[in-house]
């Protein structure tokens, strides 16, 4: 289970303020919100990227706020993080990239992180992309790439921030779908942070909504569709008119 | 009326003080990420493939721009000794006048600069892209040391590209100047060759120049590395590091030049 509890953060303004949130073991959590409402930095503070200034980040028994580095390198080890932009390392091919983790993290033979390497690629519909270098691909499958490094350390808890951004709808649904079987067949925590809420919608357990800094709803998927709520209700409906 | 502000501080120096904290922050980031490349080298926890690959592109890439700055140098150098050696006919001193400068001050200042220009600009725009495309915020998710892959090793070879091409600059800037000296004055090049072993000149000199090399090149890697991993803001952020790198590591090396020469003399 992930849990923040009272969470706040500030910069030249407060970009969180008292967030709790909790994320059940082996759920698929979509987090949404407009633009700027501090999503990708709860995500950021989940993996040790970013400290809190305030409250409590924990993940399963552990402590995030109180790990050494040594610590931390171990917690890390156990997730798996597809960024906004990809991430993916320039100057190492699509094959390298993917195995990256496996090489400096686990001590596994190379034919071993060859054999995951193809099966990570197959899995996300880019056979032979192995020796292709990250500018020489689109969007759609830099952002494939990206899913299959996140997912290929068989992470129990992987998240995404904004994993169809730029992507056509039907990339895009392939990916969520793609998403949504790789956390059913890891039996993975996965937190998914996007916009593309038609789309994200059809494969979450539960959503939270962020507003200003503040988890404003926690709950079902279906909950979230018919939410009291009335801001998120618009925001989940895409409609005009409304409070926001 | 009180030239005092309410918080207490005059109204001159509050401008200071938000400079005087960068400045602060600047000196104290070097510092830290001095102390952490360190740390990574005594420990020899850092990348070795990272390091090879990055001496090959810096190092070896960097020969061409380096042979043709050293080879004019010593050319120049000749020329410029020219008017004066004829008038007073003073042939034979020609190897000792152009190996002097060269070993002790042209061939370490101006390799700096080229490295300076070529390696410590590119390894700014490489970090700084990474940064800004969280690349390395991607390192740190998958539980690698950004410092032990990718900073200590660009940052040791940058400090060894330097003191290599700063050998082989000096060597080409001599062959240069033997050149230029028996096109320009007749002067052979074994009474050239004479003049720089005759006693005048020793390895001092030349472990002098080398000194100043090594200094140089922790000035470029610390400086690179430094702006390259606080790059913000997009492309133009990049740009503004690069230019950060180039003008803080080219105005380190000249104010370092000038002490160490005090220091070392």
């Amino acid at each position: 289970m992930i849990r923040l509890h009272g969470v706040c953060k500030s910069f030249d303004r407060a970009v969180l303020s008292d967030v709790d949130l909790v994320v059940p073991e082996s759920c698929l959590f979509g987090l949404i919100g407009p633009g700027a409402s501090g999503k990708s930095l709860i995500l950021r503070m989940i993996t040790g990227l970013l400290r809190p200034d305030q409250g409590a980040v924990t993940v399963g028994e552990r402590d995030v706020l109180a790990m050494g580095d040594m610590q931390l390198h171990e917690y890390r080890k156990g997730i798996g993080m597809l960024f906004q932009n990809n991430a993916l390392f320039d100057f190492m091919t699509v094959a390298e990239n993917i195995a990256f983790p496996l090489r400096r993290l686990f001590d596994l033979p190379e034919a071993e992180i060859e054999r995951r390497v193809a099966e990570r690629l197959a899995r996300v519909d880019l056979p032979g992309f192995e020796g292709r270098l990250p500018a020489g691909l689109s969007g759609g499958q830099k952002k494939r790439v990206g899913v299959a490094r996140a997912t290929v350390t068989r992470a129990p808890i992987v998240l995404y921030d904004e994993p169809a951004a730029g992507l056509d709808p039907v990339t895009s649904q392939k990916i969520f779908d793609l998403l949504r079987a790789e956390q059913r067949a890891a039996n993975s925590t996965v937190i998914m942070v996007s916009s593309d809420l038609d789309r994200l919608l059809t494969v979450t357990d539960r959503v939270g909504m962020m507003l200003d800094g503040r988890l404003i709803f926690e709950g079902t998927t279906e909950q979230a569709k018919n939410a009291s709520d009335p801001r998120v209700y618009q925001f989940v409906h895409g409609k005009v008119d409304g409070p926001l | 009326m009180s030239a005092e502000t309410s918080s207490g501080s005059s109204p001159a120096f509050a401008g200071l003080t938000p400079k005087i904290n960068e400045w602060l922050s600047l000196i104290g980031g070097f510092g830290v990420l001095f102390g952490e490349i360190v740390r990574r080298t005594l420990r020899r926890d850092f990348d070795r493939a990272e390091f090879l690959r990055n001496l090959y592109r810096m190092g070896i890439k960097s020969m061409p721009i380096v042979t043709v700055t050293a080879l004019f140098t010593g050319g120049i150098m000749v020329i410029q000794a020219a008017p004066i050696v004829q008038r007073y006919g003073a042939y034979g001193l020609l190897g000792w006048g152009a190996g002097f400068g060269t070993l002790r001050e042209i061939a370490p200042l101006l390799t700096a600069l080229m490295i300076n220009g070529r390696v410590g600009a590119n390894n700014t725009a490489e970090l700084g892209t990474m940064a800004v495309t969280e690349q390395i915020d991607a390192l740190r998710a998958l539980a690698i040391d950004p410092v032990g892959f990718l900073v200590a090793p660009r940052f040791l070879a940058i400090v060894l590209t330097l003191f290599l091409s700063t050998i082989f600059s000096d060597a080409l800037a001599l062959l240069g100047a033997a050149y230029a000296g028996y096109g320009f004055l007749g002067v052979e090049p074994a009474v050239f060759y004479r003049g720089l072993t005759t006693g005048l000149l020793d390895f001092g000199d030349v472990a002098h120049g080398l000194e100043k090399s090594l200094v140089f090149g922790v000035v470029i890697g610390l400086s690179s590395c430094h702006y390259g991993l606080s790059t913000k803001g997009g492309a133009p952020g990049v740009g503004r590091s690069v230019n950060a790198t180039v003008v803080a590591s080219a105005a380190g090396i000249f104010v370092l030049d000038y002490l160490l020469s005090f220091a070392l003399s």
